[in-house]
């Protein structure tokens, strides 16, 4: 702040150390549950129960952790989300960017109704879709699949605009060049326009990592054979009570850190771009 | 002449060919089960063999009856989703809200040290799942875990968060000696609940779930805040502080009503958002205690996939769907009423509805809830 202002430089003081007071004391907040997560997920079942606040555990065992990649499915688990992760973000930046620029970029007839058409799809709330996708997974035959896992999820219509607002933003003059020269459509857009859109294609390659290692509900209606849980519905499951005798805080909680470590890693690794632009940072 | 008229076909040949896989999977997967749906909410359909077999009867809006009028158990569970889904909604829209904003203008201050570890910091938890939060949240609210140790040091002797069927305001109400309906209240209701039930509060268990809801969610709505907030620039603040307002009146006056396109991206969001709680009952309480934290949205899974109620399970997200329809439409409606001189208001609107419309979906679709 510059000076002269007409704050008079003690107030300023003052009211700095209250922001910084209140930040401070938010960002324990906030982030304290999960130093006691990786702290508990350490303990012994007793000292977890005796003292759930402690940051150090009484004697550090790692035996949450044994079990879970010994004794329990939670191994294939992450297998079935690496797998659907990968498809599923493969197919969402492929698919998305082809459908964004041809509704940024592709005079074709029809364009405004399949762009109206997508505006209106996007408005039906995810929940309302539980039992509609069901029906049609298992009409279609791939319930209990992978295909059944996957495809669903290959579509995405908010990837679709932010690779459109992307395309939207390229110089027509890029493009030009490249049809003098005799390029088609598909020529311009996967050797002259996709390579352009990396920073467009990293966002929707974060975002549908995330979603897609998030999803729980697509996992639930769309399968019930054990070998194709994933960890959102493994874990759910955990949590609910399978596999335990009592409450093994300490097994759960580090089954929940498991699963959370893929897409902390990438948050940690992108989070300048993440925090500091909000182009469909939108996470329900 | 022939040439611009092929190079049109062409192109509309090609716009649609790289349209296709998308156009394919949301219309297989989107709108060809919305429609799927709608018919086995007006069928008799209980899970056997293809809902579109010949066994499958038409039973018109005999669903919907039984959840909305049907004086049983359906009538009850739904009440008492609603009811419970409701003061979720009334306390997770307004804090999360205020929280972001609050966060927001905290993290923008370009004096500010350490900015991006505090961005990080209320961020996190909105990118974790969860399924791993409530995990989390059942530990931090167990019956002797961390927050009752915390309230513990302040002498207060915490609930059983997840298993206290109990509703806050009738707490309330009993602390001043009321303990019972009054006869207007308890004899009757709606929705099969009396009205006495309907203004029992959230419970405690639904308590816990609503501050879980503002810890993972104040920090997306924050970085739509800060994008806000940058998008004002100095100038306008600046301006304000030459004519010698403070520091509150710069925000009241200045850049909250700046602010109001964002706010009512995040109020609808909210909106939408809190009527589908679903991932933290099925990982967590599974509606109970005493069907406390059941929600629309849970009734509909259970009673289509566990209770075989296919018809009355579609029925219930029909009428979920409807309702935040409804509710956003309200909210676009009592946002968009004082603004504005009137010939401008109506342009306004209009475009402000088309911007809206597009972020409100980049959310929806954007993750799960």
């Amino acid at each position: 702040m510059s000076a002269g202002t007409p704050t008079a430089p003690r107030a300023r003081a003052t009211g700095t150390y209250v922001t910084y007071a209140v930040l401070v004391l938010l960002a324990v907040v906030y982030v304290m549950p999960f130093l006691i997560q990786v702290a508990t997920s350490f303990k012994t079942e007793a000292d977890a129960a005796a003292n759930p606040l402690s940051l150090v555990p009484t004697t550090a065992t790692a035996e949450a952790y044994r079990t879970l990649f010994v004794d329990s499915p939670l191994p294939t688990w992450f297998a079935n989300s690496v797998i659907v992760t990968l498809f599923v973000t493969t197919g969402r930046v492929l698919f998305c960017s082809m459908a964004g620029y041809a509704l940024a970029r592709v005079p074709f007839r029809g364009r405004a109704l399949a762009f109206a058409v997508l505006v209106a799809i996007m408005a039906v709330p995810n929940v309302v879709l539980l039992i509609p996708k069901f029906l049609v997974i298992n009409q279609l035959a791939i319930y209990d699949s992978y295909a059944g896992l996957i495809i669903p999820l290959l579509a995405d219509a908010s990837a679709v605009f932010i690779m459109k607002g992307f395309f939207e933003s390229v110089p027509a003059s890029v493009e030009e060049a490249a049809r003098i020269d005799g390029a088609g459509t598909f020529r311009i857009f996967w050797s002259v326009v996709l390579p352009m859109a990396r920073p467009a294609v990293m966002t929707v390659i974060i975002l549908s990592f995330q979603a897609s290692w998030n999803e729980l509900n697509h996992f639930i209606v769309a399968s019930q054979d054990p070998d194709l849980f994933n960890l959102t519905k493994g874990v759910a499951q955990l949590a609910s009570g399978a596999l335990s005798q009592g409450t093994q805080y300490p097994l759960k909680l580090a089954a929940a850190l498991l699963m959370t470590l893929p897409v902390a890693l990438v948050f940690f690794v992108f989070q300048k771009r993440i925090v500091n632009t909000t182009t469909g940072a939108v996470k329900e | 002449m022939a040439r611009p008229r092929s190079r049109r076909g062409g192109q509309t040949r090609d716009g649609w060919v790289l349209m296709l896989p998308v156009v394919v999977l949301l219309g297989l997967f989107l709108v060809a089960p919305v429609l799927m749906a709608l018919w086995v909410s007006v069928s008799d359909w209980r899970g056997n063999g293809s809902p579109f077999g010949g066994d499958v009867g038409f039973v018109g809006l005999e669903n919907y009856r039984q959840i909305l009028a049907g004086g049983g158990l359906a009538e009850r569970d739904f009440g008492t989703s609603l009811r419970n889904n409701l003061f979720y909604v009334v306390l997770v829209v307004p804090l999360q809200t205020v929280l972001a904003l609050l966060l927001a203008v905290l993290v923008t201050r370009r004096s500010l040290r350490g900015r991006g570890f505090f961005r990080t910091a209320f961020y996190f938890p909105s990118v974790t799942s969860s399924v791993a939060i409530t995990v989390l949240w059942l530990f931090l609210f167990s019956t002797s875990g961390v927050v009752n140790k915390i309230l513990g040091w302040v002498g207060l002797n915490g609930p059983a968060w997840f298993q206290d069927p109990r509703g806050v305001l009738h707490l309330l109400l009993g602390a001043v000696g009321v303990d019972r309906a009054p006869a207007a209240l308890g004899e009757h209701g709606f929705l099969g609940i009396t009205w006495w039930d309907w203004v029992a509060g959230p419970s405690v268990a639904m308590s816990a779930f609503v501050l879980m809801a503002v810890f993972t969610t104040s920090g997306t709505f924050m970085l739509l805040f800060i994008a806000a907030l940058n998008n004002i620039g100095d100038e306008i603040e600046e301006a304000g502080l030459i004519d010698g307002a403070n520091a509150w009146q710069r925000f009241r006056h200045v850049t909250l009503p700046m602010l109001r396109p964002t706010l009512f991206t995040v109020l609808t969001l909210g909106l939408i958002g809190t009527w589908q709680v679903f991932d933290q009952i099925y990982t967590g309480t599974q509606g109970g205690p005493a069907k406390t934290t059941l929600t629309p949205a849970y009734l509909s899974f259970q009673s289509a996939f566990v209770n075989q109620r296919w018809g009355q399970g579609a029925a219930i997200a029909f009428v979920l769907f409807a309702i935040i329809v409804v509710l956003t439409l309200v909210q676009r409606w009592a946002l968009s009423e004082d603004r504005g001189s009137r010939g401008e208001r109506a342009r306004a609107a209009a475009v402000r509805a088309g911007a809206t419309a597009r972020r409100q979906g980049g959310g929806v679709t954007g993750g799960a809830a």
